[in-house]
């Protein structure tokens, strides 16, 4: 078996000493919630942080707080929202994205947070030690290339969270606390430019909870593909958001995921959807334009070309699926 | 029930007699006899083994892929405390392998690495992470080697060869052979059809990974517990490695967790932790990571394939020429077999009366491949079954109704001379077709839903073992105690298709006792007599015949001294739930312990032995080793499909399949091995592929259980299973195969569904979204490879076909033989 | 939930705020899948190594006593030194469902739990949901029905079975079962028997 290298393990109670733990313990302290990202990365040596601190038993960052608006806390498990009767009626899409992240058990020890801030993927990567040695590691962890796109200047690993689009789709805020205080950010705002600095959460802040506001009458989807139907990360993501006027787009978001580092906000095919009808003709541009920020690259599982191509698909579906 | 020249006597005229009155297990559904132990977690695998002042191996493995090995820096490691020993290949110069043909690995590499994952230097230390830490300590200096990564490019021999031994350079085996007349064939033909067709390369990927755990005896005799298939090459193997005779060696395979054909070649590192355990005399145990796992490999080899095939009017076939071009990897493994597999079964299900089989494996710089569940064959027989489909269309025949014209006759000798004994291909095929609803479905589905057919057959076990010998290739024990207990021993391994549970209900149907009385002792080649392994779907057949020669010897001397105590004729004696007693009057017996206790006091000790050696075939050529069987099995699937029309997904709704298996002996441990068969079959057709980074230095892309897919409860489809039962004369019981012949219909079922559904043709496993999407925008209809390189044949062995009043033998070619293959 | 009144004020500068006031948020939460993590008021260890500490864990009923660094792996004590080796190492990384046991109740990946996670909570094993000589009507649903071949998955295909069939209980479908065992791995193939045998527990008709 893969031993994890060691480390001090703190459990804090509250927010606020986690803040104080991390203020205290510095950059070489990570943060662990359900642990199913970071334990099988610090075993193959991607992270070998000297300080784990635990949300396990921070109690106060869990639940599911709904009036108009919803509010996450960011420690509860994927389990407990798939489980959400309520959730699932209100927020379909983000109920869709919840219930496909990987498996059944993952979803009973991972947390929607650890789901917002999982590390950025990419098959040169999620590899072992010895694997990586083979090609004299990767830009994301001890070496100077990215191999998937060898000139590149910026990290190409894939941003796979089913449910970060979904929260930008919704116009969703983070919430980070320090030591030095708290700042609520729009969720768009949490995601870096390249795969290694992919959240601009600081080393110091933890991800306390998640808002989400009244969605009036928009309606929102999500689908993602990937090979099988458990286990797989996405390999293509849409998350789309529209509220009609009548027949007509008044407002809308479509937002990609698993195309790139980043989530990829489509404001291009947004500002063509505005004010139009879901005929075939709109969603089919519509997920044409969208498909232009799709940047696949041959780092995943599936052809990279396949994935450019289906992503336009699955854009012109959720679309389709959100006509009155 | 055949196999024994001694002739019957009145007590097994009895057991004739009782048998033919009607079997008390057999083709019943007994639960298996280990099966409560593995359901409570009680069965101790490999990895679950553990000993006092135990070591544990770690193995440094080469980061290159082809590479002049110049020095070892051992120094750091050694001095690290915990480390208890540091081995390299210089301590293991001789070399081994499955086949006597391919002696080709070391322990450790000696010279030259040729993959990356080849193993090069190994640390015992008192904990695996001591272990872990030391092998990143080792220095090891390279000069790189220009390496190979695909077979046409091999072929070419253009880079320093991995070997210096073969057939030319890279080319590791070239085989050429002509059965009757192949270009008369084809002028005869209403219709000639070409096809290149590419299979990728997969992998077992079984649950478990390989360990084990070797020990010295206090008299000096080495002991190893580990995960194998095949204990007794293992035991061959480490005997010649380790240099002590084989009395002093002790192989145990542990019950495997999986297999699939990846644990049957004798591993590196269980010569590895051998020797540790020698040198440190203290246990030594390995416990491969999963990346590990995909190094060791020999799964299905990648297969270019070109088949040439000619048809008359009414679907039935003139001849056909197929060629194979296989990617071999690092090593032979079992690769000479292989090569000869992907050209040996096209001809016992369809009657192919010229045949010409071209074939050539290179060598290539990836973990090397080997035989995988249909070894060598899953290959051809999608190439095949899909241009049957292809054919059928062309001719304007239901490709049902096409193979059904087709059908090589049971009993019957091929064009390559394999001799077919009972075949229940027909009855398969319509049962699928009925079931399936296949004639209101076949061209009649709307467009994205289509249903697709295919056939195949497989081997129940190799005529001939893989090393050369004239022994019986499997043997059982039966010692009765006198309590009613029975002891039997066999070298066969369970791997989880359930040899273990057949072994005791062979001997249970004979004794008439409960499984319950039944022990078992396996796999251990200082205890139980020699069974081959658990490979080429040969269990059942060869030690259900040992099995049952051995029981019947047994109830033999029980039943003279009972019916002598009875006053009886021996030929009334019948053993059942138990008892001894006269058929004629039921209530005149005793029960099984008396009559036991009634026989040893008459003859002493009872034990027996039986064991088995398949039947001659009649092919004589050089090459002529490879096909031959006992029996075949005989599978048919249909395979409904819906597929996205826009992404090319390829979503499979259902499955009926029906297996010829001759005869069940534990009903509900085939539909398993069927269903196992079709989901595996199912993996390699949508799904599985072991894909390499070529242009990034040979890494392996995808080496763990995420990234190499494979299908979980969610790509199951309903599967409804059909058993053709028609006893086979070469069978126990009549029984055949049903471990690896499930398996082969499914790829060419799926491709030949996604023409039904879409119109296009994906000449490629696995059939991947991206093909059919590609395949859809083609102005051909098509996604597949484009062409084929010529192999360089230069002369070609040409054997004439009983009909044309051949002998199966071949006229000596010009020059010298090399060394014989036989094998599986 | 946190309650305010519940925690001593932070040390820190940053006030210190319950998220979720009241108990309506906890109870939508919890009253449709009690959250696994919810951990009772009793206080553990709050900071632990790098070097070993003892943890007192419960597993199959039982109160075992460890001595663990933080990065021990549940699935690494169980096996050694709580020799409970039911429970595999397979991937080693929560993709193949061989290493599942349930953690209060609820089948998780034991590779990638810590062991010092588990303290003060239940841990059950296939070993202790039954015995051969006590079987679950899991267990002995799947020997009926040949629900395994190697065995080598089979004891996390039990483990989420059981979980299936205590959750939904006689209206379990095959669809639930398909879906509780979607985290779990079988290269053998036994899917289709290992629905009929969880079907066959869960309508106690073995």
């Amino acid at each position: 078996m893969m031993r994890l290298p060691p480390f001090r393990y703190h459990a804090p109670r509250t927010a606020a000493e986690v803040a104080t733990l991390l203020a205290g313990e510095g950059p070489e302290a990570m943060i662990v919630a359900g642990g199913t990202d970071l334990y099988p990365n610090m075993k193959r040596r991607h992270q070998m942080p000297k300080t784990l601190i635990s949300l396990r038993h921070v109690d106060e960052l869990r639940g599911v707080q709904m009036n108009g608006a919803v509010r996450l806390g960011a420690n509860e498990t994927l389990r407990a929202l798939e489980w959400h009767g309520a959730l699932k009626e209100r927020l379909p899409a983000l109920w869709t994205a919840v219930q496909s992240i990987s498996t059944p058990l993952l979803r009973n020890m991972g947390t929607i947070g650890g789901n917002i801030c999982l590390d950025t993927r990419c098959n040169y990567y999620n590899q072992n030690w010895e694997w990586r040695r083979a090609i004299d590691f990767c830009m994301k962890c001890e070496g100077t290339v990215c191999w998937t796109a060898p000139s590149s200047s910026i990290c190409w690993a894939v941003n796979s969270s089913d449910s970060v689009p979904v929260f930008i789709a919704l116009g969703a805020t983070f919430t980070l606390v320090s030591h030095e205080g708290e700042r609520t950010i729009p969720a768009l705002a949490m995601f870096g430019e390249d795969g290694i600095e992919y959240l601009t959460k600081r080393k110091d802040e933890v991800l306390t909870h998640i808002d989400i506001p009244d969605q009036g009458t928009a309606r929102s989807v999500y689908r993602k593909v990937r090979r099988r139907g458990a286990f797989d990360f996405p390999v293509a993501a849409v998350a789309a958001r529209v509220a009609l006027d009548g027949d007509r787009v008044a407002d809308s978001t479509l937002v990609l995921n698993a195309v790139g580092p980043k989530p990829v906000v489509c404001e291009e095919a947004m500002a063509y959807l505005a004010g139009k009808p879901l005929s075939d003709e709109v969603v089919t541009e519509a997920a044409r334009l969208a498909g232009r920020g799709a940047k696949p690259l041959d780092n995943t599982d599936h052809l990279s070309m396949w994935r450019k191509k289906v992503v336009q698909v699955e854009t012109r579906r959720a679309l389709e699926a959100l006509r009155p | 029930m055949r196999n024994s020249d001694e002739p019957l006597s009145p007590e097994r005229q009895g057991l004739r007699d009782q048998l033919a009155e009607g079997y008390q297990m057999i083709g019943k559904s007994p639960i298996k006899v280990d099966a409560m132990a593995k359901v409570t977690g009680q069965t101790m695998f490999a990895d679950d083994l553990s000993m006092p002042r135990m070591l544990h191996c770690k193995i440094l493995r080469s980061h290159v892929a082809y590479a002049r090995i110049l020095s070892i820096d051992t120094s750091a490691a050694e001095a690290l405390p915990g480390v208890i020993a540091v081995l390299t290949g210089a301590a293991m110069p001789i070399p081994f392998g499955i086949l006597p043909v391919s002696q080709d690995e070391h322990a450790l590499c000696l010279d030259r690495v040729r993959f990356v994952g080849d193993p090069v230097v190994a640390v015992a230390a008192v904990d695996e992470e001591t272990a872990f830490e030391a092998i990143q300590r080792i220095h090891v200096e390279y000069e790189k080697l220009e390496p190979v990564f695909d077979p046409t490019t091999a072929i070419e021999n253009k880079q320093e060869p991995l070997h210096d031994y073969g057939d030319d350079g890279n080319v590791h085996k070239r085989v050429s052979m002509e059965f009757g007349e192949v270009e008369e064939a084809f002028a005869a033909a209403d219709l000639v059809l070409e096809d290149t067709m590419f299979f990728e390369g997969n992998t077992h990927l079984p649950m478990e990974q390989h360990a084990s755990l070797a020990w010295r005896e206090a008299d000096g005799r080495l002991t190893i517990q580990s995960s194998t298939q095949t204990p007794h090459y293992l035991h061959k193997a480490m005997s010649k490695v380790l240099e002590m005779p084989p009395s002093r060696v002790r192989v145990i395979a542990c019950p495997n967790g999986g297999g699939f054909g990846g644990k049957s070649d004798p591993f590196n590192h269980e010569i590895v932790v051998a020797k540790l355990a020698l040198m440190t005399n203290r246990p030594v145990k390995i416990a491969l990571t999963r990346e590990e796992v995909f190094y060791c490999h020999r799964g299905r080899h990648p297969v270019l394939m070109h088949v040439k095939t000619g048809f008359r009017k009414d679907g039935s076939m003139t001849g056909m020429h197929f060629q194979s071009l296989l990617d071999g990897g690092g090593y032979g493994s079992y690769g000479v077999a292989s090569t000869y597999y992907t050209g040996a079964l096209q001809t016992v299900t369809y009657k192919v009366p010229a045949y010409r089989f071209d074939g050539v494996r290179c060598f290539t710089n990836k973990p090397p491949c080997g035989p995988k569940r249909g070894h060598g064959t899953p290959q051809p027989r999608f190439a095949l079954e899909v241009q049957l489909d292809k054919a059928a269309v062309a001719l304007g025949l239901d490709p049902a109704d096409l193979r059904l014209r087709t059908l090589h006759p049971a009993g019957g000798i091929t064009a390559n001379w394999l001799q077919v004994g009972s075949m229940g291909l027909g009855p398969c095929i319509e049962k699928v077709v009925e079931a399936s609803g296949w004639k209101d479905k076949w061209g009649k589905l709307p467009a994205g839903k289509g249903v697709g057919l295919a056939c195949s057959s497989y081997i129940s076990g190799a005529g001939l073992p893989i090393y050369w010998n004239a022994m019986p290739h499997s043997g059982v024990t039966v010692q009765l105690d006198r309590g009613g207990g029975v002891a039997v021993f066999c070298g066969e391994t369970d791997i989880g298709q359930g040899s273990d549970t057949v072994l005791a209900m062979v001997v249970a149907e004979v004794l008439g006792v409960d499984l319950a009385d039944i022990r078992l002792t396996v796999a251990d080649t200082h205890t139980t007599p020699v069974d081959l392994g658990s490979y080429s779907s040969r269990v059942t057949v060869m030690m259900g015949h040992a099995a049952f020669q051995a029981a019947e010897r047994a109830r033999e001397v029980v039943a003279r001294s009972v019916a002598k105590r009875l006053e009886v004729p021996a030929v009334r004696l019948r053993f059942a739930e138990n008892r001894v007693f006269d058929v004629q009057d039921p209530e005149n017996g005793m029960p099984f312990p008396k009559a036991v206790q009634v026989a040893e006091a008459e003859h002493g000790t009872i034990a027996m032995a039986g064991s088995y050696t398949p039947p001659a075939s009649p092919g004589k050529y050089r090459g002529a080793g490879v096909g031959p069987s006992p029996a075949y099995s005989y599978s048919a699937a249909v395979v409904q499909v819906d597929v996205d029309l826009e992404t090319g997904v390829v979503a499979v709704e259902k499955i009926w399949v029906a297996h010829d298996v001759g005869q069940s002996i534990n009903e509900m441990l085939v539909i398993g091995q069927v269903e196992g068969g079709v989901y595996m079959g199912l993996g390699e057709a949508l799904m599985e592929e072991m894909s390499y980074r070529s242009n990034r230095f040979g890494v392996h892309k995808i080496p763990s259980m995420l990234e190499y897919k494979s299908p979980t409860t969610h790509e199951m489809p309903p599967v409804e299973t059909f058993l053709i039962e028609s006893p086979d004369p070469n069978g126990p019981f009549g029984a055949k195969e049903v471990g690896q012949g499930p398996l082969l219909p499914m790829m060419p079922a799926v491709a030949n569904a996604v023409f039904d559904a879409v119109g296009v043709r994906v000449d490629e496993v696995p059939v991947t979204p991206d093909k059919v999407l590609k395949a859809m925008q083609a102005k051909d209809k098509r996604y597949g490879p484009k062409s084929f390189p010529d192999l360089r044949i230069t002369e070609t062995m040409r054997v004439k076909t009983l009909e044309q009043g051949g002998d199966g033998t071949a006229p000596r070619p010009p020059r010298a033989e090399k060394q014989e293959v036989k094998s599986s | 939930m946190a309650d305010d009144s519940a925690h001593p004020p932070p040390s820190s500068g940053v006030t210190r705020r319950a998220l979720f006031k009241g108990a309506g948020a906890a109870a939508a939460a919890g009253a449709v899948f009690r959250s696994l993590d919810a951990v009772g008021e009793e206080d553990g260890p709050r900071t632990q190594g790098p070097g070993p500490g003892a943890v007192t864990l419960r597993v199959n009923g039982t109160e075992r006593k460890v001595d663990v660094e933080p990065r021990e792996t549940l699935l690494q004590t169980l096996r050694l030194p709580l020799e409970l080796t039911g429970a595999k190492p397979v991937c080693d990384r929560g993709t193949c469902g061989a290493c599942t046991v349930w953690i209060d109740g609820a089948p998780v990946y034991a590779c990638s739990v810590l062991t010092v996670e588990a303290e003060g909570r239940e841990v059950t094993t296939v070993e202790g949901l039954g015995t051969p000589a006590a079987p679950h009507p899991v267990q002995a649903a799947f020997v009926e029905h040949d629900a395994l071949q190697c065995g080598f998955c089979t004891p996390g295909f039990v483990m989420s079975c059981a979980w299936a069939v205590k959750t939904h209980g006689k209206s379990l479908t095959a669809e639930q079962v398909r879906a509780a065992c979607a985290g779990n791995l079988c290269r053998c193939g036994t899917y289709p028997h290992v629905i009929r045998a969880a079907l066959a527990a869960a309508r106690g008709a073995r």
